[in-house]
């Protein structure tokens, strides 16, 4: 029989069990692809535009339903930090006591490993009132509607941990990193925002780096801003990625990128 | 049902139909419509068809175009389609300048307003730029390759024009996105600053247009497969109005059973002074005219010009020194057609100017004997005179039209039942078990 139907089997039980005890979800009911294809037409809900992109189903502390109290409510705070392809959302959860004030939002393209994160946020904030309210997830694929979901300069960091290599040429074209990417990258980050790049894959360490100096509206951050970013140290151990590479004691490649207004 | 006739289609390798195109010379002194891999330019000027002239080495059209377009001081005009070519033509003396090979189809074309550079937009959704020579000579160096200058991640582009003051280039894609980027001084390092996106259609985006309404200001119009046409302050992307023309044509034509595709935006075309939007919609013989009011930021419905049963324009023109709107309907690579006899169909609508509001002026469509240069001209453009084999061939053109759209734009939406059967069908999910 099919693997697949077992574990969406499983899965929904996993997800019942986690969220009525407050526990953490299991991996292993949430087994999934390591890879999805990111050309196909997509067939899950996408806001036409990020006017329609509702935050209070992800964020409900931060946008609390009775809003017509009388007094003037201050404008509703915005997504800041985008995880692109957050896998199993490691980064997420290591980021959210560091910004507990900021909004961050992980995008996955394999519908399990979003649900799994999205069991795992719903356990953290049962388990750690007060926490980890500033984190979710959405399923999308970011490499085709990240207008979508966000306005011209909105967000300040974007995160590229581990993305898939492609290492046969023809599939460049479906690396999250690339110039054409790049520029919709930029669009969606305020200048001076920072796009953090992590690869254990040296090629493909070379290939984004070289993309991003490449790229009009990006520089790269000087070494000692990078040594003191307290998120970079996260960048290599918060993700399920890079503690498997860890383990295995592999090497790691960053390239982290500051968007910049264009100087012509 | 939507599944299966999109299914039909993919089976008996419906070939790809290409709509007929038409496009105007700014200045008025001639028209060209383009059937399949042919190229019909008639000169209003001299009143006689145009013999296009291809002598510089480069291949001529081999395959359907897809694209055509004049640049806006009316020097030149380019022409490119499946056959990854992009012709760029001197339009007084009909001269190809330059024919540039693409490594993918080309979907769409557009020339910058100096007349420096011809850009144009893959299948892989990508849009290249070519520099033309100074004035648009023929002295180009030899290592001018195209250079990629923007993307849409995957996505047709179906739609490329410049802003009126030239600081923009817009493009629309399948996947309802509109991109509006600077166009920078130097474009060869890339267009790379997005000024806004444009987002509000629901399915496809067919078509856009500028509409100059002053020296510095212009808006964008939108049309797509969601038949809506829109109106955009591209500056901000902010989508200032929404015209539902499915509504209208279900209430006009007492329409009660409407497939989802059938009234898709096919072209728009704004008039001179911005206040008329001319739309082409997929199933409906005639033109709709939207009133669109650029100080109140509204589109509304007007008035429709109905036209004979069969007609259904494909393509839409007109030129700044004229009220002339002309209409074209045809498409190639029909299978009862020889390629001998590429057919098109041309209704000009008179008076596409503000005044038509006034119920004395209507807008008239023009008898073939009214048409300027009559017969001459219609037969150079149309390649036939002979409305009997034209309305024989036409009727089958309606058909052909819908399944290329239908294959070129439409997303296949698939049940989650079909989904998972399709995964089970999977290849390499059979090596494991």
């Amino acid at each position: 029989m099919t693997r697949t139907n077992g574990a969406s089997g499983g899965g929904g039980g996993g997800q019942q069990q986690a969220s009525a005890a407050g526990k953490l979800p299991r991996k292993r009911f949430y087994r999934a692809r390591a890879h999805s294809n990111p050309l196909s037409d997509s067939h899950f809900p996408v806001p036409v535009s990020p006017d329609e992109f509702d935050l209070s189903e992800h964020y409900p502390r931060y946008f609390p339903a009775d809003k017509g109290s009388g007094e003037e409510a201050p404008p509703p705070p915005r997504i800041r930090f985008a995880d692109v392809g957050c896998g199993f959302g490691g980064l997420l959860v290591g980021l959210a006591p560091l910004f507990p004030d900021t909004l961050m939002i992980g995008m996955e393209l394999r519908d399990k490993v979003t649900e799994y994160v999205k069991e795992r946020i719903l356990a953290l904030r049962a388990s750690n009132p007060g926490q980890y309210d500033n984190i979710s997830v959405v399923r999308t694929n970011s490499m085709k509607y990240i207008p979508n979901y966000f306005r011209k300069a909105q967000l300040t960091k974007m995160f590229f941990l581990f993305p898939d290599p492609h290492f046969k040429e023809k599939n460049h074209r479906r690396r999250v990193i690339s110039m054409q990417l790049l520029d919709e990258y930029a669009y969606v980050m305020e200048v001076g925002g920072i796009i953090y790049t992590i690869t254990d894959v040296e090629e493909l360490g070379e290939w984004m780096r070289s993309c991003l100096e490449k790229h009009p509206l990006f520089e790269p951050v000087p070494e000692e801003e990078i040594k003191a970013d307290p998120v970079v140290k996260l960048l290599s151990t918060a993700t399920e990625e890079s503690q498997k590479v860890a383990r295995n004691g592999g090497q790691t490649f960053h390239a982290i990128f500051r968007r910049i207004s264009l100087q012509e | 049902m939507e599944d299966r006739a999109v299914e039909e289609a993919e089976v008996s390798g419906a070939a790809e139909f290409a709509p007929a195109l038409i496009a105007a010379h700014p200045h008025g002194n001639s028209v060209a419509v383009a059937i399949g891999p042919e190229l019909r330019v008639f000169d209003l000027k001299v009143g006689s068809p145009v013999l296009l002239s291809d002598d510089c080495g480069g291949r001529s059209h081999s395959d359907a175009i897809r694209a055509i377009c004049f640049s806006v001081s009316g020097a030149l005009f380019a022409s490119a389609g499946d056959d990854k070519l992009v012709k760029v033509w001197k339009t007084d003396s009909w001269r190809c300048i330059r024919t540039i090979t693409s490594e993918k189809r080309v979907s769409a074309v557009a020339i910058s307003n100096d007349d420096l550079y011809v850009t144009f937009a893959d299948k892989f959704g990508v849009v290249w730029l070519v520099t033309l020579g100074e004035d648009g000579t023929e002295q180009v160096s030899v290592d001018n390759k195209p250079v990629s200058i923007l993307g849409h991640y995957c996505s047709i582009i179906t739609s490329m024009k410049f802003s009126p003051d030239g600081r923009f280039i817009a493009t629309a894609d399948r996947d309802s996105k509109i991109r509006v980027a600077l166009f920078p001084k130097n474009p060869l390092k890339g267009a790379r600053e997005i000024q806004s996106f444009c987002l509000g259609h629901t399915d496809f985006v067919s078509c856009i247009a500028f509409t100059n309404i002053s020296e510095n200001q212009s808006f964008l119009i939108s049309g797509g497969g969601d038949s809506t046409v829109r109106l955009w302050d591209h500056i901000n992307g902010c989508l200032l109005d929404t015209c539902q023309v499915r509504d209208k044509m279900e209430e006009l034509l007492e329409l009660n059973e409407t497939d989802d595709s059938s009234l898709a935006i096919a072209d728009i075309r704004p008039s001179n002074d911005g206040s008329l939007v001319a739309v082409a919609i997929q199933s409906f013989n005639g033109v709709m005219l939207l009133a669109c009011d650029l100080v109140g930021k509204k589109l509304s419905f007007l008035k429709v010009i109905t036209m004979e049963k069969s007609y259904i324009p494909t393509s839409l023109a007109s030129s700044f020194s004229s009220e002339l709107l002309w209409t074209v309907m045809g498409a190639s690579n029909m299978p009862n057609q020889a390629s001998s006899q590429l057919l098109t169909r041309l209704r000009i609508i008179r008076r596409f100017q503000k005044d038509l509001l006034s119920s004395d002026n209507c807008p008239a469509i023009l008898e073939d004997s009214e048409v300027p240069h009559g017969e001459k001209l219609l037969l150079a453009l149309q390649g036939s005179l002979d409305v009997a084999k034209q309305e024989e061939v036409l009727a089958s053109v309606l058909a052909a039209l819908k399944v290329s759209m239908h294959k070129m734009l439409v997303k296949k939406h698939y049940s989650e039942e079909r989904r998972e059967q399709r995964k089970r069908g999977r290849n390499d999910k059979k090596i494991k078990s």
